[in-house]
């Protein structure tokens, strides 16, 4: 009796699983393996070799793995920066970190329009500096850079809590068998952060691959990611076969480029299983 | 007369202005099995610390084979550390843990895989290399922590209560393979406990510290027999510690009665304190003894009973292993050897007393 009230509370998400992602799932499989009138067809898969689109999703790929390169150089020695401040309310750093993520996202992106314009801030402040002004915005730089400002604490977050589990007592252990700090760095620190690593790179490199409002916005129509292409087809064109067809096959990406992170991540503790 | 491998010297130590160790003199020799004994912070875990290289001394000097190491980071030191929860690295197996050390002094990798082989037959854990650390018990991780600190040939060997966590068997078993460990590695041991039957146990000489103060240093013998205070009697073992009076030399009045000892050069008519161990306390018919008094208490320990004995208004500990039952009147003899007399200590100041070698 027990047993069937508490799967009976499972319920709303069960109709929630079938209703919003099964059921979607189901019909971008159908749309893309289908043409419009009914029959089985793999063009809508294939249409990924057409020029255009298998540029874009190159474009995606090197922009998304520039973005995740950039958020763990970045979030990493941060995260250890945080990690060995000696401090009461860590919690409340990393908050601090959080905060930017309560801002809306689109107003974030569209506040690094207006500093990167051709007429905004940084170049006012290069201007007045003596020196050229350059021109950031509507090239794949800003999109790199709306990116990374965006994703940069899905990085920080994970590496800082796998580098918060880590007893200080190995590090003294690895000290006292003869490790400098360079070798502690190498040998403990990285990889018993292994898992936070990979947590931090899907969490980024899966969103930066797939967008398509940074690009829009920073790209000014110029940076055509296979996001925008996708977002094309269904909203402009019509196209849902293709557009499906080329969901699916980014969806493929994304499960090849987990399935690499998640064979480094040999402990399997944390990991993707995150998000 | 052996060389002092390590020294203190005047070390004074202090964690938020909270001194833990103030001017800390300590020796020790040349394959000794030094203990550091003492209650929950009495530093001899800083003191452990301090000659790892974890930490730095507010003052004074550590010199270990006549050079100063006070400021030399933890990597270069020619000691290794057993730390109390293990640490050993969980993301690599046995054999990588041992190996740690070696690899980073560049060994060849025959050297490693033969140092492997050795230590862990040392250490009673053959064909270990593989497992995971996770797969270990507490016992056998702690031994796996042994193994790798030796393998480098540490003059050294330093170990922070590494028996804390296991059970009595396991814990009593580890110690005899720690004596077995030093006689067969001929190397330096210095081991913190607050477990005063094991430093008894396993040590050659043994420093029992209070409040960041040496309070005596002396063989496990000399520690259990003559204790040199009150708070040396108590902390190790169970015994009387009963206010006395020196009357002069060998004699001593307690309780009101006046009584045979050994001890001189306490002065005349001196307040002092005397230590009588439980097992020193002998049980003898009412008038044959020199307190008369009644059993209030009986608990059987297994290889002896323990008794009170209300006597000359003193609670009297009694360990014999004669069945005496509650309210039975009996005498309480003491033979003058077992009489161990102790100043007392003249103020407050110096009720940690500061004992200079």
């Amino acid at each position: 009796m027990n047993r069937i009230k508490q799967q009976f509370l499972a319920g709303p998400y069960l109709v929630w699983i079938i209703g919003f992602i099964l059921l979607p799932l189901a019909m971008i499989l159908y749309y893309a393996f289908f043409n419009e009138d009914g029959t089985f067809t793999l063009d809508n898969i294939a249409s990924i070799a057409d020029p255009v689109n298998l540029k874009a999703m190159g474009l995606s790929l090197e922009l998304g793995v520039i973005c995740t390169l950039i958020c763990l150089l970045l979030a990493y020695p941060l995260a250890m920066i945080l990690n060995n401040l000696h401090i009461k309310n860590q919690s409340f750093v990393v908050f601090v970190f959080m905060l930017p993520m309560w801002m809306n996202f689109m107003l974030r992106i569209l506040a690094w329009k207006l500093l990167l314009n051709k007429n905004g801030v940084l170049n006012t402040i290069l201007l007045s500096l003596g020196m050229e002004r350059i021109t950031i915005l509507n090239t794949p730089a800003a999109v790199v850079f709306g990116m990374v400002y965006d994703y940069l604490p899905f990085m920080i977050l994970p590496i800082y809590n796998a580098m918060a589990r880590i007893k200080k007592d190995y590090i003294e252990a690895a000290h006292d068998l003869g490790a400098n700090n360079f070798t502690v760095f190498f040998k403990i620190i990285v990889p018993l952060t292994v898992s936070g690593i990979i947590s931090g790179i899907v969490m980024v490199f899966v969103p930066a691959l797939t967008s398509f409002a940074i690009s829009e916005l920073l790209g000014g129509g110029k940076v055509l990611l296979i996001g925008n292409i996708i977002e094309e087809s269904f909203m402009q064109g019509m196209q849902w076969n293709i557009g499906s067809g080329l969901s699916f096959v980014l969806m493929v990406f994304v499960m090849i480029s987990m399935a690499i992170t998640n064979a480094f991540d040999k402990d399997g503790e944390g990991g993707t299983a995150v998000w | 007369m052996k060389k002092k491998l390590i020294n203190f010297v005047d070390i004074s130590k202090s964690y938020d202005k909270q001194l833990v160790l103030d001017e800390f003199n300590l020796y020790v020799l040349e394959n000794e099995f030094v203990t550091l004994l003492g209650p929950s912070g009495c530093g001899k875990t800083t003191t452990l610390r301090l000659l790892g290289g974890f930490e730095t001394p507010d003052k004074g000097q550590i010199y270990f084979d006549s050079q100063d190491i006070t400021y030399l980071p933890a990597n270069e030191r020619r000691l290794n550390t057993v730390f109390q929860k293990y640490s050993l690295f969980p993301h690599m197996s046995i054999a990588e843990n041992i190996a740690f050390g070696l690899k980073i002094s560049k060994k060849s990798k025959a050297y490693i895989d033969d140092k492997i082989k050795y230590a862990l037959k040392l250490v009673n854990l053959d064909g270990f290399e593989n497992r995971s650390i996770d797969s270990l018990s507490g016992g056998q991780q702690q031994r796996i922590a042994i193994a790798r600190a030796i393998v480098n040939e540490p003059k050294v060997l330093l170990l922070d209560e590494p028996l804390g966590a296991l059970d009595l068997k396991m814990r009593q078993s580890m110690q005899y393979e720690l004596i077995r460990l030093k006689e067969e590695l001929g190397i330096t041991f210095v081991y913190v406990t607050h477990d005063q039957e094991e430093a008894l146990t396993i040590s050659d000489t043994i420093v029992v510290m209070n409040q960041g103060y040496i309070q005596q240093i002396g063989t496990p013998e000399m520690i259990y027999n003559e204790p040199e205070n009150a708070f040396v009697a108590d902390f190790i073992g169970e015994s009387n510690i009963i206010d006395a009076t020196f009357i002069q030399d060998e004699v001593v009045e307690i309780l009101g009665v006046k009584m045979p000892c050994v001890d001189k050069g306490f002065g005349q008519n001196t307040p002092v304190d005397v230590v009588i161990r439980p097992e020193d306390v002998e049980l003898v018919e009412p008038s044959e003894g020199s307190f008369e008094g009644d059993v209030t208490s009986l608990i059987f320990k297994g290889v002896h009973y323990e008794l009170d004995v209300m006597a000359n208004g003193y609670e009297w500990l009694v360990h014999t292993t004669k069945l005496v039952p509650v309210g039975t009147h009996v005498g309480i003899k003491v033979t003058p050897f077992n009489i161990q007399i102790m100043k007392k200590p003249e103020s407050a100041d110096e009720e940690a007393v500061e004992i200079d070698e």
